[in-house]
């Protein structure tokens, strides 16, 4: 063990005299290591950054809220079956808030989207949602200012509205919200509330800070005909573990009010944040694996400047590899001696490329949350330890076998 | 005692389908303390004697003892350790590695002896003193003449204490001048006790070794003691 230790050392001491002694050609080897390992710790922290700021935007939807719905969000279900089905009113709501026992609370949702005004600001395509004074407690909602709306305001349709924080941010940059009176698709509508960020990383269309909400009877009221005539059902369970028992007596009652028999299906669906992560799992593993796919390429064709760099080096030094040989050097030593020096230079640039991907990820942070993990260093340093050795392994095995009588003729 | 033992051997190397018998039937002994001089034109297989006698290639067929022990069975790692301890080479070209200073190409054996750093210094150091470049120590070989260079070669040719030092064409990089403190280096290094094969095949070369083997065709033509040795004269311009 001593004498491998001992052997390890004086390898290494040689392969850093090497590498030293062909600086520029050193550097320009590491380049390619370093671009390699730069695109894959970049890639990966870039996919684990959009990663966690998916999970925080979504954990806004409550994993311990079911949401029964007309449509499915994730199903192979037929459309055409699902476009027949009759839609939930507020009738349906009603008589399930009466009939289902688990719940903690329940909230009838109905939305549509339209531009809201505050003197001459304005923001399109905002998700107005029209609900009950019940619908803060199927929410995690803290409020910068104000209040949501009391049963009182929701059950008489009054026009007040509490806005979520972005939207609020647009129309009020300067001044307090509340009490002000905002147009949303021309009604007028007073503030009583402004919610606290919920979640940061906008997925397509929705972004849960931008947006208002409004008691129903006011949506039902004013925007009739943006109104598709199906209300969404949202529903608290008491904690995640009884998730699974609201659900079943949820679609118990709803089979009920809709009078199915045994043998019909459910005419509606019962959907929860968990099929949404599914979905978000699948489309993320397929960029994550293509993602890594393509930088772990220009990772590859490093390895092979390596390579490359290696067997010129071993040919180059042939009669220095002869010499060594005569003067006791066995063939492992010499093994050692160049995958010590292509591990050394992938090392390097590993470290290099470590370092760059850092500095890369606080630019990109301004746009997308990253952070480099510690497990993305050991990545790095792993990777490149591997590529130096794979790239160093078939040079290095030719120095080795080199004839000493043959390698101190060449000239 | 004989240090080399040689018994009929002969070398047989396959050239395409063709086979060339560089050795053809080769006996010769050595003993301590021997200064001797291996003699022939190119092509007599004067070079494959020497990389037999080095261990660096072994024979096809035929006995060959270094010190009782059959290097013709040896294994690749065997033979590299018999190199390492027993035989110092000096070749026409130095063969120093360039980007190293002098001392660390004299402590280069010593670090695949697997000494440690202090004592490998300590004894390339002493190495470099008894060759006369006590101030070149820290020195590039394309920072040394010629001479010097060949005495780093020297040096670490001693630095492991070999039972044989085995010479080809030293001088022959040299001009006549540095080749002859050359030589008056090798007889300061016999006198002390140590043995050494010189290859040449220059004649007054030849003449400082005590006995001269003469190859020709793979055979050894003639191997006689040199009756009046020349022995080089160091010029006080020369210390």
């Amino acid at each position: 063990m001593n004498t491998f230790l001992f052997e390890m050392k004086e390898s290494m001491m040689i392969a850093l005299r090497a590498i030293r002694a062909n600086k520029v050609r050193s550097i320009l080897t590491m380049l390619g290591i370093i671009i390699g390992v730069t695109s894959v710790v970049v890639m990966t922290t870039a996919i684990k950054g959009i990663d966690n700021s998916f999970q925080n935007g979504i954990s806004a939807l409550g994993s311990d809220v079911l949401y029964i719905d007309k449509w499915a969000w994730f199903s192979n279900e037929d459309w055409w079956k699902m476009r027949n089905r009759k839609n939930l009113t507020m009738e349906d709501y009603e008589e399930f808030k009466n009939t289902a026992k688990l719940p903690l609370a329940t909230a009838p949702v109905a939305g549509t989207r339209q531009t809201v005004k505050f003197e001459d600001r304005r923001t399109d395509a905002v998700n107005v949602n029209g609900s009950s004074a019940d619908y803060v407690k199927t929410t995690n909602f803290t409020f910068a200012e104000g209040r949501f709306y009391t049963e009182i305001e929701s059950k008489s349709s009054r026009q007040v509205a509490v806005l979520g924080s972005e939207l609020a941010k647009n129309l009020f940059p300067r001044e307090n919200a509340i009490d002000k009176s905002i147009k949303i698709g021309g009604v007028n509508y007073k503030v009583v509330g402004v919610l606290t960020e919920q979640g940061s990383f906008m997925l397509g269309s929705f972004n849960p800070d931008n947006q208002v909400f409004v008691p129903i009877g006011t949506i039902f009221k004013n925007f009739t005909s943006e109104v598709h005539g199906s209300i969404t059902i949202n529903v608290r369970a008491a904690s995640p573990a009884l998730l699974e028992d609201t659900k079943a007596e949820a679609e118990g009652v709803m089979r009920k009010i809709r009078g199915l028999t045994y043998s019909e299906e459910n005419d509606f669906s019962i959907n929860q944040q968990e099929g949404l992560m599914d979905n978000y799992n699948s489309i993320v593993g397929v960029i994550q694996i293509a993602g890594l796919f393509i930088t772990g390429l220009s990772l590859f064709v490093g390895a092979i400047g390596i390579m490359n760099i290696m067997f010129v080096s071993v040919k180059e030094r042939t009669k220095e590899i002869g010499l060594r040989k005569a003067i006791g050097a066995k063939r492992r030593t010499i093994l050692g001696q160049f995958l010590l020096e292509s591990s050394t230079i992938c090392i390097m640039g590993g470290l290099v490329g470590l370092l760059f991907a850092i500095l890369i990820s606080m630019m990109v942070n301004q746009f997308i949350p990253t952070s480099i993990q510690y497990d993305a260093v050991i990545i790095a340093i792993l990777i490149s330890l591997l590529t130096g050795i794979i790239a160093g392994l078939a040079p290095a095995y030719s120095a080795a076998k080199m004839d000493p009588v043959e390698a101190l003729r060449y000239e | 005692m004989n240090i080399i033992n040689i018994e009929h051997i002969a070398k047989i190397y396959q050239v395409g389908s063709e086979e060339v018998h560089a050795l053809r039937d080769v006996s010769l002994k050595i003993d301590k303390n021997e200064y001797v001089a291996i003699m022939g034109p190119s092509g007599s297989g004067k070079s494959t004697l020497m990389n037999m006698l080095g261990c660096l290639d072994t024979p096809t067929s035929g006995i060959y003892d270094f010190k009782g022990n059959s290097v013709s069975e040896m294994t690749d790692n065997q033979l590299a350790a018999i190199r390492n301890r027993e035989i110092g080479f000096v070749f026409q070209t130095f063969n120093l590695l360039s980007r190293s200073d002098a001392i660390h190409n004299v402590e280069l054996p010593l670090i695949y002896a697997g000494l440690a750093y202090a004592e490998r210094r300590e004894r390339a150091e002493e190495s470099l003193i008894d060759v006369g470049l006590k101030d070149r120590m820290h020195h590039k070989p394309n920072e040394l003449s010629g001479g010097q260079r060949q005495r780093v070669a020297i040096a670490r040719a001693l630095v492991t204490k070999p039972s044989i030092i085995l010479a080809d064409e030293p001088t022959g990089n040299l001009d006549s001048k540095t080749g002859e403190e050359i030589m008056i280096l090798f007889n300061a290094i016999y006198e002390k006790g140590n043995t050494i094969i010189l290859v040449t095949h220059e004649e007054y070369i030849a003449e400082h070794a005590a006995r001269i083997i003469r190859i020709k065709d793979g055979l050894i033509e003639k191997d006689f003691p040199v009756e009046n040795r020349y022995i080089p004269k160091p010029r006080a311009a020369a210390l």
